[in-house]
């Protein structure tokens, strides 16, 4: 018997967990207003993850999906992307789409309840909100396959969950992205758990990237509490799909410091310990270290900032909770470009009943 | 073995009749995603991997076509699978394995495997879920051949319906309303004693008008019910319980006496399992009606996000206007 094929899975880190440099700075990291610019956009998505779940527990906001402990890999991803690429988000990637223009009266909207929230003002090309694990996968690389056909040098961007990745629909999409060499990237935000169950349980395998060789994609593997490197290998993997160069998987390890959503107790099932460990990790210090190591951060400019963050959430929460209910009509208008008869008389049904006030 | 009643919630009466047919059959096996250490998201299989340990329930890699085609395998080969699909909304990729597999493999092999599988599966709206979270597409489910769809509509009925569902030979479509699961406590004794599949319940008698729902809104039609009882009208209600096969025995028997039909249902209207219990009414008992049947339903379009969501469920208002329609002129 001999080896007829050998393959490697790369981790990359450029930040330890205490700011140090450990790898190699990438061009863009040399810019430090960049780097600032990056901060800030991780601390705003905190402030607004905050803000989102005490909503919530005041009977303001639905069920939400916090980010805490994401915002490297979101903010990374986000800023690696051009305008133009199309994203497919899962639903908690935040910092990505803040940082794409998606705003948070948005975000609040959609997780109260309210579908406009998903009618971003911008990027308008990007998709909506995917809660069905693992299908927006196969729009990215749909959305590939149409910049390939109206040959645009544009690519798709799909994140996905460590849970994700046990669907048939993740793996059909990456091997569609193989086979045909399709201008997308995956990411696999692994936090270590999806919803109740740990990665250990999810999978045999020693990396999420590894799963990627199998349909031909090249894997690496990211510290994704470190926005510097995922923003790098994320970056990387864009201008090879751009240039016909084909697709890439690339896994980002991170930390869900959260319960999967507000509707669940992750203490039933994960150890307090885990958790603390996990803050240790986590992804704002070490960026803001290395910041303040080089002079280009202080607690002036922190303070500042929370200033700033607390102005903006705040008037994105009051102008969330000032936007009036939808009428009826809204249930029925954007179902078909036309609305069928059928549909006009139940239309005007439903304003009959909603305006004798017979509703909940 | 407990005797005396207690007063349960839905969840609680179906985790306990989890509980008491594990015990009974080890060959029942419970599976999912988060059912074990997190007792499931509803917490309906709580507790119940620390007493028959994580062989006996198992929490699955997140894949629903995976949690059924493993249900058919484990059956086909003399297991008993109860496999939790997180919500409705989540059952679409196991379609397949469901459709053309778990439905027909008795029939296929002439009797020689069949699949004796439970998916259960919270169904419907009104507890201001996220998206998908709130779908109410049994009339999918009814329009397969080969598998039982049951709704049950209180702690007693989940009880004795799902202990008939995991005996039942068949494969048995387990949909749980979310609005009921902690809507009321009654009182439920755990004996082990199934209720019947195939059966309609008949929760009250009357003789004016008959209303037949299932699941969340029969706590609608019979608030309804009490409405029109202050009118005068004398509304029998049915609580369908099996959608598929829909008992029409007892449906029929209803509307000869009380000559009008109002049925009522969450889910959209076309296509839905209304048309199927009107046309059955049509073919058998047109001659019984005194009025036009009446149908209360959701509208055609997606159930909305949970600013809208109680525009979209049918309510009192709504039936109770229905009725009134079967007693114009």
């Amino acid at each position: 018997m001999r080896t007829i094929a050998e393959f490697a899975i790369q981790y990359e880190q450029v930040l330890d967990a205490s700011g140090a440099l450990v790898g190699t700075l990438p061009a863009f990291a040399q810019d430090t207003a960049e780097l600032v610019r990056m901060y800030r956009m991780m601390t705003l998505a905190r402030m607004m993850d905050a803000k989102a779940v005490n909503l919530q527990r005041t009977g303001k906001l639905g069920t939400y999906a916090s980010c805490l402990g994401h915002e490297a890999t979101h903010v990374g991803v986000g800023a690696a992307m051009d305008p133009a690429d199309v994203l497919a988000p899962v639903y908690r990637e935040y910092g990505t789409q803040l940082w794409r223009g998606v705003t948070m009266r948005e975000i609040l909207l959609y997780w109260g309840g309210d579908e406009r929230g998903s009618d971003f003002a911008g990027p308008r090309h990007d998709f909506a909100w995917c809660v069905p694990i693992a299908t927006q996968t196969m729009h990215a690389a749909g959305a590939a396959m149409a910049f390939r056909l109206r040959g645009e040098k544009r690519c798709a961007l799909a994140y996905i969950g460590d849970g994700g990745t046990s669907e048939g629909a993740f793996y059909e999409a990456l091997n569609l992205a193989g086979v045909r060499q399709l201008p997308v990237v995956f990411v696999i935000v692994n936090n270590g758990w999806a919803i109740s169950l740990p990665l250990s349980q999810q999978t045999a395998a020693r990396t999420l990237a590894q799963k990627g060789i199998a349909a031909g994609v090249p894997g690496i593997q990211v510290d994704g509490n470190d926005a510097i490197a995922v923003r790098k290998v994320v970056a990387e993997a864009l201008a090879t799909a751009r240039s016909g160069g084909g697709p890439a998987l690339i896994e980002a390890l991170t930390y869900r410091l959260s319960d999967h959503t507000t509707a669940d107790d992750a203490s039933r099932y994960r150890g307090a310990e885990e958790v603390r460990q996990a803050w240790a990790l986590e992804p704002l210090v070490r960026l803001r270290n290395y910041l303040s190591g080089l002079g280009a951060w202080d607690a002036a400019a922190e303070q500042a900032l929370h200033d700033e963050g607390t102005r903006q959430v705040d008037a994105a929460v009051a102008d969330y909770l000032a936007t009036p209910r939808q009428s009826t009509d809204a249930m029925f208008d954007t179902l078909f470009a036309a609305t069928p008869p059928h549909l006009a008389a139940q239309r005007a049904m439903a304003r009959r009943y909603a305006a004798s006030g017979s509703g909940h | 073995m407990t005797q005396s009643a207690a007063k349960l919630t839905m969840i609680e009466a179906i985790t306990m009749a989890h509980a008491w047919e594990m015990q009974a059959d080890p060959s029942v096996i419970v599976l999912g995603q988060d059912v074990g250490a997190n007792g499931g998201v509803f917490r309906a299989t709580a507790g119940l991997q620390q007493r028959f340990g994580s062989d006996r329930v198992q929490d699955t890699p997140l894949a629903e076509a995976m949690i059924a085609g493993m249900s058919v395998g484990m059956a086909a080969q003399g297991l008993k699978p109860v496999a939790e699909i997180q919500f409705m909304g989540f059952i679409y990729p196991a379609i397949d394995q469901i459709v053309n597999h778990m439905s027909r493999m008795r029939y296929r092999t002439r009797g020689r495997l069949h699949c004796a599988v439970v998916m259960r599966m919270p169904h419907g709206g009104g507890i201001h879920a996220p998206e998908h979270h709130s779908e109410s597409m049994e009339a999918m489910l009814c329009h397969i051949p080969g598998i039982r769809v049951v709704c049950p509509s209180s702690p007693a009925r989940a009880y004795g319906l799902l202990l008939a569902a995991i005996r039942d030979p068949d494969p048995v479509m387990f949909l749980e309303p979310v609005r009921l699961y902690r809507a009321m406590r009654q009182d439920v004794v755990d004996d082990g004693v199934a209720l019947p599949l195939d059966r309609c319940f008949t929760l009250r008698s009357g003789s004016d008008v008959t209303l037949v729902t299932w699941g969340a809104m029969t706590l609608e039609t019979l608030r309804a019910m009490a409405e029109l009882d202050k009118e005068g009208i004398s509304a029998e209600v049915i609580d369908v319980a099996t959608l598929s096969p829909i008992d029409m025995t007892t449906i029929l028997a209803s509307v000869a006496r009380t000559g009008r039909l109002v049925i009522v249902h969450e889910a959209a209207r076309n296509a839905g399992l209304g048309a199927e219990i009107a046309a059955s009414v049509a073919e058998h008992g047109l001659y019984d009606l005194r009025a036009p049947i009446q149908r209360v339903t959701g509208y055609d379009t997606i159930m909305p996000l949970m600013r809208l969501e109680y525009e979209y469920i049918p309510n009192v208002r709504r039936i109770v206007d229905a009725v009134h329609q079967t007693f114009a002129d």
